[in-house]
């Protein structure tokens, strides 16, 4: 093993150790330095690894080895990661009061496994730490577990996120099947139909884990965690690995054929229909949630539209922007004691850094020129331009929503007049450990947006594959819509559709099909278990005994009760045998006499019937 | 030296049931050092042991027996067993530290787990038919006394129900075992003669119907649907390490029957019989995890999760059966994992049973809607609960899913139909985090007040189990590099 195959082991492993570490024992004191000193050196590890570019694999389970490379879209994705990590954890070094611990040993193993699914490149690898992901975002969405209802938040987002990853599941039987190995870069040599039926398999998994449409609600409830947990989750990891995953497999994508456009439009109309939800919301978080979809709406029309360049780039660009967002909605949250946005009327103006860099972070969102989102996202709009016109114009109508949400968070944020009071004790502060994050993360959201400029997005279109060419009027196109919807929306106020709030009725649609149907299932057959089959079962062990006592009885009536007979019948013939032995001489005599006369008669009969 | 491994605890079991002066501490410290002693043996011949390849064994002994009907002391080992061999080990140490403290009638429960121990190395390790049915029954009679002496509830009745029912099981087995003696030529009860004889190769009956008997009696003993409906009461009503070692070891009997004596001496039956055990399997899944998420009492919710879990193996073994030409690499896979599932749910489900065994131990029931918060008052249970749960519901980095990927993609390459068994794992996971929920979040209300954490003796016999499932979890090839040699020779034998 080189050095540099160490380095990336340690960089998956250190994490992981150190987390599992904290979160089984109690070290409240010293639990955020150690996180962030492993968070720290995981990034420089991260930084590292994305030079030197290694390859790990060791044999794992049958038929399938569990490999990690870093090719040059994990070289791109993986110190992103990272480096949220490691921001966010030294804002929740503060944040985070209770069970410290916990908190940063989960964000830890979590961030392990997102760095994982960055450079997995066989499915064992990848399922192993999708599932890790999935499972520490249970325990890390339910931190606060004495409240029931973060619990079922976190449960809701398990089992939302495990439905699609059976797709998993089924894609390794496939690849198995298929003959080509379990490698990613292998599956579109596999055979078909079982290419078709792993490319399917993956694309499910992706679309849970990214909360695209139909799974989209999850994300919605998993904002019942701490905002830090937000902060990297849901901006940098976790659902961004659904639609990182797209972007890893769209050589396989491609090679289907229907599988690409299929991506295309499930992206690009979760990112239209999200756009709206994100509009009709009234909480920051929950705008911020639906805004994130709709962001990662992008990134899977790119993986459909096979600009993979564009993808990531826009990928690590949002979640700059997204993990700034929700620090500050955590910071305020906090300082002001609300989620509403109605409530966070001039939030903006008492702590000036963070009004500053949520700003920034917000007309990125906007799309404003020449903010980072501006460029990355029309990177993806200028391939979708080129295999379909309509895929161009609802991605321009989903990039108009985003300047209409943003431009609904600045208006607010900025108003002056009354505003909610600040809270008197420790919790109304943000403090410069704080703050330090949000600028860095202010930075990134800023000018990351020179990936998807020349020079830069010919260098990652070629080592990606993608678009190098970028077109100044689609630039202009987008520039300008996000100007104006924007300027309309300080003017006026937002729409807020009604129908967008419930998040189009998905949680209540997958309740009423899938979970009471499957809950009311479960207790019929377990009724069916109880009242049927063992009482079948007992039944036929009680015939048993009426069986035994039908052969008892035979025994004494039928058996028994003939042997007493011939029992007594052969009493009765003692009785009668002893009648003749009277003990007189002159009887036996002529008893004797009797017994030689009829020997004699019978003798004589048979000599002449003989 | 495996007759050191099987007879070791039996002498120790016989001498402690025949002198009554030995006193309670010494039973129970004695049962542990033996149980060490015996990890200790199944250690040192995982270190020495080499792959025998296809239908040898390694540390073979063979004494003549009955030599009437051909039948020998005959023991050895192979892939398929020596993992078992091992978990069984690990499970009943676990058992002997958990029981440190428990004080009904020491010297008899320690006597009798040591006959238990000694008896379940018998199965794994018999290769002679008499020899296996001999330990398989006894095994039985064992945990009878288990239930029906250490239990609680209606634990005569229970014990009584499980006694009768898996008994009249191996009823059905060794009617199969004698209809193998008479179809093989020469006759035989021993089980490398029988494979390598294959009898009732070709009979179109007596193939069939052999393998229905033996069916029935693994298919008992397993439990697959519909032949479960003892283990719930069972699991409800006997002690925690009676649970944990019914659970752990004596199903594992019925699928090690499977692989050990089914699959290999009637290949041909195998495959005539593959889509029924395949849809058993199926049923079993997703049968036994939707009746495990009705459940309120979580022994029983456990007790139903065996069902789903052990219809993984089933499901996986069927799918071998239905043998297409070229897929030897994918049944290897489906048979590794059931293999693996075996070790697997061995550990987990002990340590689960261990763990519920504490929750009655302090609070004197099983319900989980009387607790809430329990993770306040008692947050190294909770932890190790969870891990359980997780690992039970088949989370990475834990042994369940090295079985379950492998079950999975095996089975579903050879045979599509089975993903509709996938939504069993989904279950599994939607019925923990339900319990998970239910018992230890939320605030501290009613059983969870006054709730003690767990001890240092019984973290000291969970934690292991739930260690080495880390361990196989993260590096399977400690166990795998064993297994799969194994399991690409029992592909060989059934696809013969």
């Amino acid at each position: 093993m080189t050095a540099v195959q160490a380095a990336l082991l340690v960089m998956v492993a250190l994490p992981a150790a150190a987390g599992a570490v904290l979160t089984l024992t109690r070290t409240h004191r010293v639990a955020a330095p150690i996180a962030v000193a492993t968070a720290g050196l995981t990034t420089a590890l991260a930084f590292a690894s994305a030079l030197a570019r290694p390859a790990v694999s060791y044999p794992f389970v049958a038929g399938a080895d569990f490999a990690l490379q870093v090719d040059a879209l994990a070289a791109l994705t993986v110190p992103m990661i990272a480096a949220v990590t490691l921001l966010v954890l030294v804002f929740a070094a503060r944040s985070i009061r209770q069970s410290r611990s916990r908190f940063h040993g989960l964000m830890l193993i979590f961030s392990a496994a997102a760095l994982t699914t960055a450079t997995a490149a066989s499915l064992p690898a990848l399922l192993f730490a999708w599932e890790v992901m999935g499972a520490t975002s249970y325990a890390l969405i339910g931190f606060w577990w004495r409240d029931s209802a973060r619990v079922s938040a976190g449960l809701t987002a398990f089992l939302t996120t495990r439905t699609a990853d059976l797709g998993l599941y089924v894609a390794a039987g496939a690849a198995l099947a298929g003959g080509a190995g379990m490698g990613l870069a292998d599956l579109p040599a596999a055979a078909d139909p079982w290419r078709h039926v792993a490319t399917a398999g993956i694309v499910v998994a992706a679309l849970g884990k990214a909360a695209q449409l139909p799974f989209s609600f999850w994300l919605s409830a998993a904002m019942k965690g701490p905002s830090p947990v937000s902060a990297l989750l849901h901006s940098a990891a976790m659902v961004a690995m659904g639609a990182y995953l797209l972007l890893r497999v769209e050589p396989l994508l491609a090679s289907t054929g229907w599988a690409g456009p299929a991506t295309a439009w499930i992206g690009v109309l979760t990112a239209v229909l999200m756009g709206v939800v994100a509009l009709g919301q009234r909480e920051l978080k929950q705008l911020l949630a639906a805004s994130t979809i709709a962001q990662l709406g992008f990134v899977v029309l790119a993986a459909g539209v096979g600009t993979v360049s564009g993808g990531a780039t826009h990928l690590v660009a949002h979640a700059f922007v997204k993990a700034l967002l929700f620090l500050t909605a955590g910071a305020w949250l906090s300082a002001l004691g609300t989620e509403k946005i109605a409530e966070l009327r001039g939030a903006a103006r008492p702590w000036p850094i963070v009004g500053v860099t949520a700003t920034v972070a917000a007309l990125a969102l906007a799309g404003i020129a020449p903010l980072s989102l501006w460029a990355t996202k029309d990177a993806v709009l200028t391939a979708a331009l080129e295999s379909s016109g309509w895929l161009y114009a609802a991605g321009l109508a989903a990039a108009a929503l985003s300047a209409a949400y943003a431009g609904k968070i600045l208006w607010v944020v900025w108003r002056r007049g009354p505003r909610t009071k600040v809270r008197a004790n420790d919790a109304g502060r943000i403090s410069a450990v704080e703050q330090a994050p949000l600028v860095v993360l202010g930075v990134g959201a800023a000018v990351l947006g020179v990936l998807a400029l020349p020079p830069l997005s010919g260098v990652l279109a070629d080592a990606l594959g993608g678009h190098a060419a970028i077109s100044v009027a689609g630039l202009t196109v987008s520039a300008g819509i996000a100007a104006l919807v924007l300027l309309l929306m300080l003017r006026l106020r937002a729409p807020e559709p009604r129908w967008a709030l419930r998040w189009l009725g998905l949680e209540a649609a997958a309740h009423a099909v899938v979970v009471r149907p499957c809950l009311a299932l479960a207790r019929a057959l377990a009724r069916f278990d109880d009242h049927v089959l063992d009482r079948a079962v007992m039944a036929l062990a009680a015939a048993v005994p009426v069986l035994a006592r039908a052969a008892a009885g035979a025994d004494d009536d039928g058996l028994d009760r003939g042997v007493e007979a011939v029992a007594g019948r052969v009493r009765r013939l003692g009785q009668v045998a002893r009648v003749p032995q009277t003990g007189a001489v002159h009887q036996y005599f002529l008893q004797t006499v009797a017994v030689f006369t009829a020997g004699g008669v019978i003798w004589s009969v048979y000599a002449v019937m003989g | 030296m495996l007759s050191l491994i099987v007879f070791l605890p039996l002498v120790i079991a016989a001498v402690m049931a025949a002198v009554p002066s030995i006193g309670p501490a010494a039973a129970r410290w004695t049962w542990v050092a033996v149980s060490a002693a015996e990890l200790v043996l199944v250690g040192a011949l995982w270190a020495g042991y080499e792959d025998p390849g296809p239908n040898g064994l390694a540390f073979e002994e063979q004494v003549p027996w009955i030599p009437g009907v051909n039948s020998s002391y005959h023991v050895g080992v192979d892939g398929l067993s020596l993992p078992l061999l091992a978990m069984t080990a690990v499970v009943f140490l676990a058992c002997a530290v958990y029981a440190l403290k428990d004080s009904a009638r020491s010297r008899a429960q320690s006597a009798l787990f040591l006959f238990l121990q000694g008896v379940s190395f018998g199965v794994f390790v018999s290769a002679d038919l008499i020899l296996f049915f001999v330990f398989f029954d006894l095994s039985i009679v064992g945990m009878y006394f288990v239930i029906a002496g250490w239990g609680h509830g209606n634990a005569a009745r229970s014990a009584l129900k499980f006694f009768l029912y898996t008994f009249l099981g191996s009823l059905a087995l060794l009617l199969g075992f004698i209809g193998l003696y008479v179809g093989s030529d020469p006759h035989s009860f021993d089980i490398p003669e029988l494979v390598g004889a294959a009898p009732l190769e070709n009979n179109p009956v007596a193939g069939p119907l052999v393998m229905a008997a033996i069916l029935v009696g693994l298919a008992v003993k397993t439990p697959t649907v519909p032949f479960h409906t003892w283990l719930p009461p069972a699991h409800t009503d006997a002690p925690a390490i009676g649970s944990a070692v019914l659970a752990a070891v004596l199903l594992k009997m019925g699928t090690y029957g499977f692989v050990r004596i089914a699959m290999p001496i009637l290949p041909d039956a195998w495959r005539a019989w593959a889509w029924p055990i395949v849809v058993i399997g199926i049923v079993s899944v997703l049968y036994g995890a939707l009746v495990a998420l009705a459940q309120t009492n979580l022994k029983r919710m456990i007790a139903y999760t065996s069902v789903n879990h052990m219809g993984y193996i089933v499901l996986a073994l069927g799918a071998v059966g239905l043998v297409v030409d070229d897929t030897a690499a994918a049944r290897s896979v489906a048979v590794t994992g059931a293999v693996v599932q075996m070790v697997s749910h061995g550990l987990i489900t002990a340590a689960l049973f261990l763990l519920a065994g504490v929750m009655r131990a302090r609070a004197g029931t099983y319900d989980m809607d009387s607790f809430g918060g329990l993770a306040g008052p008692a947050p190294r249970y909770a932890t190790l609960f969870a891990i359980a749960a997780f690992a039970s519901l088949g989370l990475p980095g834990l042994s369940g899913f090295i079985a379950e990927f492998q079950i999975f993609a095996g089975s579903i390459a050879l045979a599509p139909i089975t993903a509709i068994a996938l939504p069993g794992i989904l279950i599994t996971a939607a019925l923990f985090l339900r319990a998970l929920q239910r018992v230890f979040t939320g605030s501290t209300q009613g059983q969870s007040h006054g709730f003690a954490d767990v001890s240092g003796r019984q973290l000291w016999s969970v934690g292991p189990l739930l260690a080495l499932s880390l361990l196989i979890g993260v590096l399977p090839q400690v166990l795998l590099a064993v297994i799969e040699p194994a399991s690409a020779a029992l592909v060989g034998l059934v696809g013969r």
